[in-house]
């Protein structure tokens, strides 16, 4: 399972990434306190989760052909979250850092880019909205 | 035939739904679904093209032809991460 809907545990996740490999590289996505220079006061994300699921199994297993070196652990946070909590991680382990980069930044450009996960901005005053990146 | 369809994030809002069992026409492909949905939410009759669609959780291009049972959903545009 790559969603969660409780805190993403960022110790159990270095946890489970640590390799005697040589790189780790460790990608944490967290809410931010403003959105379009409007403040946030938190996000709800929503995910069709089994769609969400299968899509990241499918982005991994296209970048472990891309990348045959790196395993990569994915959790993507669902709810109602607070500023600074983590709503995504990722970590990628590699012999190298050069490849453990990229494929780290391979995997959080592709995840945000197909995996169906939303989120609803709420506003200190009271109003809220879905994002849309294809009008940013 | 019977079909599935489930609504997320802002067309689950603007449907007032967030699931339905719809009869659908055989063959009908998933674009021409949209159209249907189209004339009944006025927010879906505001987009030029569908937007993506998954058949069974996994996108699909729009003239791909519905089955019977398939679980059909149009994905408002994603903000994961």
């Amino acid at each position: 399972m790559y969603l969660t809907a409780s805190a993403i545990d960022l110790s159990a996740l270095l946890l489970e990434a640590r390799a005697s490999d040589g790189a780790l590289c460790l990608f944490v996505g967290v809410v931010r306190n403003e959105s379009g220079g409007r403040p946030t006061s938190g996000i709800r994300y929503e995910a069709y989760g089994p769609m969400a699921e299968a899509e990241i199994a499918r982005i991994l297993e296209s970048l472990a052909t891309a990348f045959p070196a790196v395993r990569i652990l994915v959790r993507h946070r669902v709810g109602d979250l607070k500023i600074g909590e983590a709503s995504v991680a990722i970590a990628a382990t590699a012999p190298h850092r050069g490849e453990a980069f990229a494929a780290c930044r391979a995997a959080i450009d592709r995840l945000k880019a197909t995996v169906p996960i939303w989120k609803k901005e709420h506003h200190p005053d009271g109003t809220s909205d879905w994002v849309d990146p294809t009008r940013k | 035939m019977r079909i599935r369809i489930l609504h997320f994030a802002s067309f689950r809002e603007a449907s007032g739904r967030d699931e339905e069992q719809r009869e659908v026409a055989e063959r009908t492909p998933v674009g021409d679904l949209w159209k249907i949905l189209a004339r009944e939410v006025p927010l879906f009759a505001r987009f030029a093209t569908p937007p993506p669609a998954a058949v069974n959780r996994e996108y699909v291009p729009p003239e791909t032809v519905l089955q019977e049972g398939d679980e059909v959903a149009f994905l408002p545009p994603v903000a994961g991460g």
